[in-house]
Order: C-alpha cells, then sequence, then structure tokens
C-alpha cells in the first residue's frame, strides 16, 4: 500500500495555495486505535476521488464539545474561539470532519463565537463526491452481506441527517436491516453527553449493551457507525455479547468496496 | 332578574374570576425566570404552533393513542361552544337562545352529541390504558400520589361532564317532546334521544328538576374544570400553545452559549476590554429561579405523559434520571418558591439536591430523545445542562473522570491525556 500523503494547512499556505476543504481530524480521530483506521479510510477515500484537502495536524485542538456537554462553558468557549483564530486565519470555508460532535459543535456552535464554516459531515461528502461523479462504488465486496446502521445522537435527532449514511450503505448493494429503533427513534449508544469519558451512573445495564443487543437483534453481519465514540461503544457492546457483528465505519464500509 | 338567574351570574363571575386570579399566579410563577431572546422567527414559531399543538403532530406516532387524543381534544373545544348558549341562557332565563340559527344550531347539536359520545369512548380507552394495561411510562415513580390521581381525576371529571351534557339534553328534548312550556323544540340530538325514554314515566315537574340539577351540574362543571387546571397537568390544554410557539427552531444539537461566558472569555484572551460594572450572575442553574422563563414555562405545560423518559436511555437502563421528573421537579419548585412569599425559607431548599439529585443530571447522555419525543416542545435536556454548568462552574464540582478529561482538554488539546505533536502520527501508523 502507498505512503497516505497528507498536507497540512500550514503546508499549503507556504505553498500559496488553498485546499477545497479543511479535513477536521478530531481528537478520536486523531488519536483512538479503531477511530484512526477510519481517518485513514476517509482520507483513502478523499485521495481517491481528488479531493484537495488539508488537516490542522497540531494545530487542530479539541472542538470543545466534551467540555460543553459536561457544563464546562467556560473551557468550551476558549477552544471555541482558539480554534477560531486558527481556521478564520487560514480563511477556512468548507470544513468535512468524521465526528458527528465535532460537526454539530463546529456547525452550530461556533457561528454565535465568530466562526462562520460551511460544515458537513463525512457521510454528506462522500454522498455528494459520489452524486458528483468523483467518486464511484460498487458493491462486490459486500453483496448479499446484511448491514445494520446505528444512528448517532448528534448527527441524527440533532442534526436530521438519516439519509446520507443510508444512501453510501445502499451503493454497497448490501441489505440494509434497520434496527427496531432507528432514526429519530434511534437508541443513544451511551457515550454523549461527556459519558464517554465517565463511568456510567448506577443502573441496571450499560447504555451500549442495550443497544448492541437491538442491533444484534438484526442478525447483521456488518453494524455501520458513524461516529468514533458510537463505533467503540458498539464494538465493546458486540463484545460482551460475544456477537460476531463486525463493527465498521461507513466510510470503511466504502473504502473496502473499492479495495483501497 | 330571577333568583335562578341571579345566582348563575353570581358563580359565573365567581369562577371567572378565580380563573383570572389563577392565572395571574401561573404568570407570575413563569415571570420567575430570567428573560430569553424568543420574539424572532415569528411566522415558523407560528407554523410549529399549529402543528404540534393543533395538529398534535407528534402525538399522531402512536395512530390508536393520536386520535383518540384528537377526539377528547376537539370534543371538548366543540362541544364547549355550546357555552355561548348555556351563559346566555343562565343570565337571561332564555331556553336555547340560539336556536333561532335553525337547521344550523340542529346540526351544531347534534355534531356536539356525536363528540361527546366519541369522548366517552376515548375517555374510557385512556382509563384503561392508564389504569389496566402495563404499559411502562405510566407506572414510574413520579407518578405515584398525586400526579396518578390528577390523571385519573381529568379523565373521571370529563366522563362526567359529557354524561351531564348528554343527560341534560335527554330531559330536555323529554320537555321538548311533551311541549312544555318554556321548552320550545329546539335542536336534534342523535345520541341522547336513546336516553330520553327513560323519563316516559315521570311527571313534567320531575323531568324539570331533572333538567334543571343536570344543566346547573355541568355549567358548574365546567367552571370547576376551569378552576382545576392550575393544579393539574391539565393546564396543557392551554399551555401547549405557548409552549410549542418558543420552543427552539435551531437543530436539537445546539446548545446555546453562554453570553456571559463569552464576554469572560474575550476578556481573558484580550479580545475586549472586561466590562467592570458588569454583574456576575450565577453560571448555570441551582434553582428554579436560575432557568429561563421559557423553561419554566416548559415545566407547567409538561403533561407528565412520560414519553420523554419511555424514550430516554439513562432512564431505560435503570438509572435514576427520569426527563419527565427533571420537568415535574422544576415546576413544583417553581410553584413552591412562588407560593411562599416569605412564609417558608425556601432559600436552603434549592432544585438542585432537595428536588434533582447529582446522580440523575449526570446520567445525562445529551442525546435528546425525550426532547424529539415531546409531543409539545418541551426540552428536559437544557435544563440539565444549566444545572451540570452550576456544578461544573460555580462549584467544581464535577465527577473525578470529568475533571481528568477537562484537564486534557486545557494542558494538551484534547479530552485524552495525548500530546498535540501527535495527531498527525496516524498517517504513518
Ligand atoms: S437527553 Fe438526557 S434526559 Fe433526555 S433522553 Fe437523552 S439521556 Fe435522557
Ligand atoms: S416533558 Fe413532554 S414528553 Fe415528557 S412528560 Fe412532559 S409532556 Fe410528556
Amino acid at each position: 500500500m502507498s505512503e497516505l500523503k497528507i498536507k497540512t494547512m500550514a503546508e499549503f499556505l507556504a505553498e500559496g495555495q488553498a485546499p477545497e476543504v479543511l479535513f477536521w481530524v478530531g481528537c478520536a480521530g486523531s488519536f483512538d486505535d479503531r477511530a484512526k483506521k477510519v481517518t485513514k479510510a476517509f482520507a483513502k477515500l478523499l485521495h481517491n476521488a481528488q479531493v484537495s484537502f488539508a488537516v490542522l495536524g497540531k494545530e487542530e485542538s479539541c472542538t470543545g464539545d466534551p467540555a460543553k456537554r459536561s457544563g464546562n462553558e467556560f473551557l468550551f468557549q476558549m477552544q471555541a474561539m482558539a480554534n477560531i483564530e486558527v481556521l478564520n486565519a487560514y480563511e477556512i470555508k468548507t470544513i468535512v470532519t468524521t465526528c458527528p460532535h465535532c460537526f454539530n459543535t463546529l456547525k452550530n456552535e461556533y457561528p454565535s463565537l465568530g466562526g462562520h464554516y460551511e460544515v458537513l459531515h463525512h457521510t454528506q461528502f462522500l454522498k455528494q463526491l459520489i452524486e458528483n461523479g468523483r467518486l464511484s462504488v460498487s458493491g462486490g465486496t459486500f453483496k448479499g452481506k446484511r448491514i445494520t446502521y446505528h444512528d448517532p445522537c448528534y448527527l441524527g435527532r440533532a442534526n436530521e441527517i438519516y439519509e446520507a449514511p443510508r444512501a453510501l450503505i445502499a451503493k454497497l448493494d448490501a441489505e440494509l436491516v434497520e434496527m427496531k429503533r432507528c432514526k429519530r427513534d434511534a437508541l443513544c449508544c451511551g457515550a454523549g453527553g461527556a459519558q464517554m469519558f465517565k463511568e456510567p451512573e448506577k443502573g441496571n445495564k450499560d447504555i451500549n449493551i442495550e443497544r448492541s443487543a437491538e442491533a444484534l437483534e438484526t442478525k447483521a453481519d456488518i453494524v455501520a457507525a458513524a461516529c468514533p465514540f458510537c463505533n467503540t461503544m458498539m464494538n465493546d457492546g458486540i463484545t460482551q455479547h460475544n456477537g460476531s457483528s463486525a463493527v465498521k465505519d461507513v466510510a470503511q464500509l466504502i473504502a473496502e468496496a473499492k479495495d483501497l | 332578574m330571577g333568583l335562578q338567574q341571579l345566582l348563575f351570574s353570581a358563580i359565573l363571575l365567581l369562577g371567572i374570576g378565580f380563573f383570572a386570579f389563577n392565572v395571574k399566579r401561573l404568570i407570575r410563577s413563569i415571570r420567575q425566570g430570567k428573560p430569553v431572546d424568543v420574539i424572532d422567527r415569528k411566522k415558523e414559531r407560528t407554523f410549529a404552533m399549529i402543528r404540534l399543538a393543533f395538529g398534535q403532530q407528534k402525538m399522531q406516532r402512536n395512530v390508536l393513542v393520536g386520535v383518540l387524543h384528537l377526539v377528547v381534544y376537539l370534543g371538548f373545544l366543540i362541544i364547549n361552544v355550546e357555552l355561548i348558549e348555556i351563559i346566555i341562557d343562565g343570565v337571561f332565563g332564555t331556553h336555547r337562545a340560539l336556536s333561532f340559527l335553525g337547521a344550523g344550531y340542529d346540526l351544531a347539536i347534534a355534531l356536539f352529541e356525536l363528540f361527546a359520545f366519541a369522548v366517552i369512548v376515548s375517555v374510557v380507552v385512556f382509563w384503561i390504558r392508564r389504569n389496566l394495561m402495563h404499559i411502562k411510562r405510566f407506572r414510574s415513580a413520579e407518578l405515584k400520589g398525586w400526579p396518578k390521581l390528577d390523571a385519573n381525576l381529568i379523565l373521571i371529571i370529563e366522563l362526567v361532564l359529557m354524561f351531564l351534557f348528554l343527560g341534560m339534553n335527554a330531559a330536555d328534548y323529554a320537555l321538548q317532546l311533551r311541549g312544555v312550556a318554556h321548552y320550545s323544540p329546539a335542536g336534534s340530538f342523535p345520541i341522547s334521544s336513546w336516553i330520553t325514554p327513560i323519563f316516559n314515566s315521570w311527571s313534567d315537574g320531575h323531568v324539570i328538576a331533572i333538567e334543571r340539577g343536570l344543566w346547573w351540574a355541568h355549567i358548574a362543571g365546567i367552571l370547576g374544570f376551569l378552576n382545576y387546571l392550575y393544579y393539574s397537568k391539565h393546564l396543557h390544554i392551554l399551555l401547549a400553545f405557548p409552549n410549542t410557539f418558543y420552543a427552539s427552531l435551531d437543530p436539537k444539537g445546539k446548545f446555546e452559549n453562554n453570553a456571559t461566558v463569552t464576554r469572560e472569555v474575550k476578556a481573558m484572551l484580550a479580545m475586549e476590554a472586561a466590562d467592570p460594572n458588569q454583574e456576575i450572575e450565577r453560571f448555570g442553574a441551582k434553582d428554579s429561579t436560575d432557568l429561563t422563563w421559557v423553561q419554566l414555562m416548559n415545566a407547567y405545560s409538561c403533561t407528565e405523559c412520560g414519553r420523554c423518559t419511555a424514550a430516554c436511555p439513562a432512564n431505560q437502563t435503570g438509572k435514576l434520571l427520569s426527563p419527565r421528573k427533571i420537568m415535574m421537579d422544576t415546576r413544583d419548585r417553581a410553584t413552591e418558591i412562588s407560593s411562599s412569599k416569605g412564609v417558608k425559607d425556601v432559600a436552603e431548599h434549592t432544585l438542585l439536591d432537595h428536588y434533582i439529585s447529582r446522580e440523575e443530571l449526570w446520567a445525562c447522555t445529551s442525546c435528546n430523545a425525550c426532547v424529539e419525543a415531546c409531543p409539545i416542545g418541551i426540552d428536559p435536556l437544557s435544563i440539565i445542562m444549566k444545572m451540570r454548568q452550576y456544578i461544573v462552574m460555580e462549584e467544581s464540582a464535577a465527577p473525578g473522570d470529568l475533571n481528568a478529561m477537562m484537564t486534557n482538554i486545557e494542558n494538551n488539546g484534547a479530552p485524552w491525556a495525548f500530546n498535540a505533536q501527535d495527531r498527525l502520527n496516524w498517517v504513518s501508523d
């Protein structure tokens, strides 16, 4: 496999050029082992579609989402304003991100603090690339496979994006099977609201156990995710149930179908 | 003016007067909340109100319940048009004053009767669902006691009012058939005419007494019910309208950015000079008075239906959190404050800890399922978030794990202890 070439905004600027989009990798996408694979898969797809994109690299910092959902408005706004300063200095217009939390924060919570960008979730962006004929997908590998899709709260209910990821799965020629609760009724994976970073409160079950059981009920070969936290939560849950379904991000599925 | 008319006018004034008094109390309770800018986008707001409150769009997600609820609601609205006539008859001693409308009048009365019958059927189904079927959202801990009684009382009162209405018509119709003076033929009675034969063997005087009795009970019942609203979850029949009007139109993922914090952060980053005169307000919410008036109105509008709690992932997995309880607690606390007037020391007794525990607040995943589920646009999540803000920003009392996460963000710009220099390591991994 050829070495992945990733350029930072700083490098673009040094060459006096501007990329088409900024890929906001996010903390999970940068540091979490499962999420890093998604980052890579998405970057490969961008290359394949000949999208000129940049990352911020070490200039990227947490959007502040987990701080805000924990109630630390100060820390959130400090992070946001620092990020906005960087983004505005580079005159960023369009941002694409693989994390629904980053997506939601950048899109909805940055504008009133001075950060105005067109923000896209990677499933939306990939769908656009396919529609514009820049990216082609054929099902091959996934033909006849059952895939269920878990709606991330911050993509689904929070921003009402239900169709883009499903449209991508439809391109795989696989059978999309819905869980009992899906789209606006989808059950949370348990990670949101900064729960990812703490022990759950007392209860009789962990939320990801409940949700992954529902995913397993569909007898899907693959549980498609579109959020790094859901990805981890669903994978942990399925492992605990000794389930055999693989959890993969939609971008990974597309990249695999293209043998990238 | 006859004695009956005088008595009627007095009761009417008393009923309406006490209702006005309660409305004022309610407004005072809601006004305890902080101001919030919600006067924008009037057209969209009106449209949302029409869809959600008049159209009950979200109620229709369960078709059976949705339709029955619409029947009860429309039935109630429509039948209460009859109130106009009742008031005229009561004050002026007339009999069916609007009957001069002729065929239209007959049609209206017939329609009222059909609706009354449909309301009776619906209310019985609701009672069965609530009491006999094991529907989880009707059996949570927060519904024990008054809320459960309240819910059943509403159903019983509705049932009784409908029977009074039909009974009154049946007796009236019997008297019309007999040609008794004052009871000139008016109206058409598709349902109550089935009851009328009961009176066949009764003397005119007895039937008149029954007709009067039911007529009085009906109007007294309606005035009583009107005044019961204030003490009941049934307040939603009024508040659902402003509540859906003022509900957020933004994507649910957008949480408001605290403007005071923005000013302070800007001052800290030297982007703006600090304003020395700025009053330092409390961050977040410790008590109901720290919430906005829209959040308090949400609390008073809550129907206690529990759709939010049934959808809540934390609640489903046995955590203490129930978004419905968040709303009920907020309302109870706001009422406690507005009705105490210094009689009782209520300052030691705040929404946080005395009503809503920290464990509940920290169980929330901010998934928005509760907001999505609420038929009347209530946002329990915004209250949870505001209370978390108080705990974290005023008390620095976040759970240890979260403090560690926040320290990481402060130190290295990520919620985990990774170095910002390593952000591109994924490329070569
Ligand atoms: S946002 Fe919080 S309270 Fe509302 S349903 Fe989700 S976990 Fe429950
Ligand atoms: S907040 Fe809404 S969904 Fe929850 S109990 Fe109240 S009315 Fe029902």
